[in-house]
């Protein structure tokens, strides 16, 4: 089994505002197996986005190595695609050229790279909506052309950062369904982050869970052995699905009042 | 709605007119502030002759070369300044040492009012368009490079990870994310720029010219022909709203990647 991604003894310390420092993750090791679904989930503000951002090679850790396919990782991670959790399209860029950016960068040849374009497009399902700009958008298509924009350059590695958190439940659950049947077509690895459980489990083979914050770090593993191909909406009602949510709730709860418990403070304080 | 406000507003103006030839024309109502009836006139001219020197100077002519080298002037400064603004603009949002290094002196330059550099301009570049381009440059520049240094300043981080996760190089951000993002900035401040050009451009040939729209308002000041001062005023009034109006239209063709609030309108 090949490794692609290893965080190795990851600490990530920044400094904080009026002096100090602030210990965001501590020591925390994580691999993720070539092909394999991984999960990250944790309470609100834990250092989840830090963690991803290091595997990115956007975020140079204070200590701790990344290796990637067991190479040290210096400098942006050319392996990975990334989706943002925030409005990452460029505005000034219609769909179909925002799909395409990433081929212009590499100095793909024009037609090309629109036929691919426009094929990914449509396998987002929004052939047609190629010279629409951002804003003449609705949010599930901006993500739907986010997808694309990863996916066209067909990395090694996808990492997502609560990709889908500002969507709605049902085109939510759409996009869930999408991803894993894009997905299923050529196994990359995946590194995804959410803070919702069920999110997780359905589309994971493995949940890591989070400590709250500051220092946080991995308290438990595990593997989830729902069989494939899944519906994400359908699986959530099933035995199964409910007794692993069960026993990972039960080791993420404390975490998750801890994490409340901090924000409490720091907001009264 | 739309087209009988449109109506009100010719009526406004008609009736604006109407008042002034009615106030100023000699002994048409009994004198109220002086005692000679030809006073009104001597100092606000009288829309009658005034639009007869309007109608002259296009019938016969003589006013479009002087049209074209303010058009020119106003032109040259607008490009010009924005390609400055622009470049600058870029490299200060850019370069943080540089910006913290300059920002006192452009603070100086900003604050200066620069309508006071035009004589200098002028032992500089002469009486031709050039010192006029300068002086207008000077206005724009200043317009352009604060809403592009604001603008780099302000490029989502998010689409900067995203573009150099796609791989972009340091090179490509600064082509495909800052300078985009930038020129919005520019387009936003398209209308005050033009603006200052034409400023500028009119301001520098009121103060030593040849030729232009100002040279004119000049000479006919210099004989207290106050029909054609106006005259020169009317014609640079609705020359700078035709220059608003091109403005509008290349803002439309080139900003349509931007949302614009509330695109659908009750009937």
């Amino acid at each position: 089994m090949t490794v692609s991604v290893s965080l190795e003894k990851i600490t990530c310390t920044f400094a904080a505002k009026g002096g100090g420092s602030y210990t965001a993750v501590k020591d925390v090791d994580l691999s993720v197996a070539d092909g394999e679904f991984v999960s990250v989930v944790g309470p609100t503000g834990c250092g989840k986005s830090t963690l991803l951002n290091v595997a990115a090679g956007l975020l140079k850790p204070s200590s701790g190595v990344t290796r990637i396919f067991g190479e040290t990782l210096a400098g942006v991670n050319r392996r990975a695609g990334y989706m943002f959790q925030s409005e990452a399209l460029m505005p000034w860029r219609s769909a179909l050229a925002n799909v395409t950016a990433g081929l212009e960068f590499r100095g793909e040849d024009w037609t090309a790279a629109r036929a691919k374009g426009e094929d990914w497009l449509a396998r987002v399902g929004l052939a047609g909506f190629g010279d629409r700009y951002p804003h003449q958008l609705s949010g599930g298509m901006r993500k739907r052309v986010s997808l694309a924009q990863m996916l066209i350059l067909d990395p090694q590695i996808l990492l997502m950062d609560e990709p889908f958190s500002a969507l709605d439940v049902q085109t939510r659950s759409l996009m869930e369904n999408e991803l894993l049947e894009l997905w299923s077509a050529d196994r990359k690895s995946v590194i995804f982050i959410t803070h919702d459980l069920e999110e997780a489990i359905s589309l994971s083979d493995r949940v890591v869970v989070l400590s709250a914050g500051p220092a946080t770090h991995p308290i438990g593993e595990y593997a989830i052995d729902l069989p494939r191909p899944r519906d994400v909406s359908e699986i959530r009602l099933t035995p199964a699905f409910i007794a692993l949510h069960d026993k990972i709730w039960h080791a993420m709860k404390s975490e998750v009042l801890k994490g409340y418990q901090q924000t409490r403070n720091r907001t009264s304080a | 709605m739309k087209r009988k406000l449109w109506i009100w507003q010719c009526l406004l103006l008609v009736a604006i007119f109407a008042f002034w030839h009615v106030a100023t024309h000699p002994e048409l109502v009994p004198p109220f502030v002086w005692d000679n009836p030809d006073r009104a006139a001597f100092f606000f001219g009288e829309p009658v002759k005034i639009f007869k020197a309007i109608y002259v100077w296009f019938v016969g002519g003589e006013i479009y070369p002087h049209l074209w080298v303010t058009l020119q002037e106003t032109a040259l400064a607008f490009v010009i300044g924005s390609a400055l603004g622009l470049g600058i603009g870029l490299w200060l949002g850019l370069t943080p040492f540089a910006s913290a290094l300059l920002d006192p002196y452009i603070k100086a330059a900003n604050a200066m009012p620069r309508v006071v550099l035009a004589p200098i301009f002028m032992v500089w570049f002469g009486l031709g368009i050039w010192s006029k381009v300068a002086l207008g440059v000077t206005l724009v520049f200043f317009i352009v490079f604060f809403n592009v240094y604001q603008g780099v300043k302000e490029v989502s981080p998010v689409v900067l990870n995203n573009a150099t996760m796609l791989g972009a190089t340091r090179r490509q951000l600064l082509r495909f994310v800052y300078l985009p993002s930038a020129t919005s900035w520019v387009f936003s401040s398209l209308h005050t720029s033009v603006g200052m050009a034409f400023v500028g451009a009119v301001v520098g040939e009121y103060l030593g010219s040849a030729k232009g729209v100002g040279y004119l308002i000049h000479m006919a000041e210099g004989s207290f022909d106050i029909n054609t001062v106006f005259a020169g005023i009317l014609v640079l009034t609705v020359f700078a709203l035709v220059l608003d109006f091109a403005v509008s239209f290349a803002e439309r063709r080139l900003l349509v990647w931007r949302p614009t609030q509330g695109e659908t309108q009750p009937l």
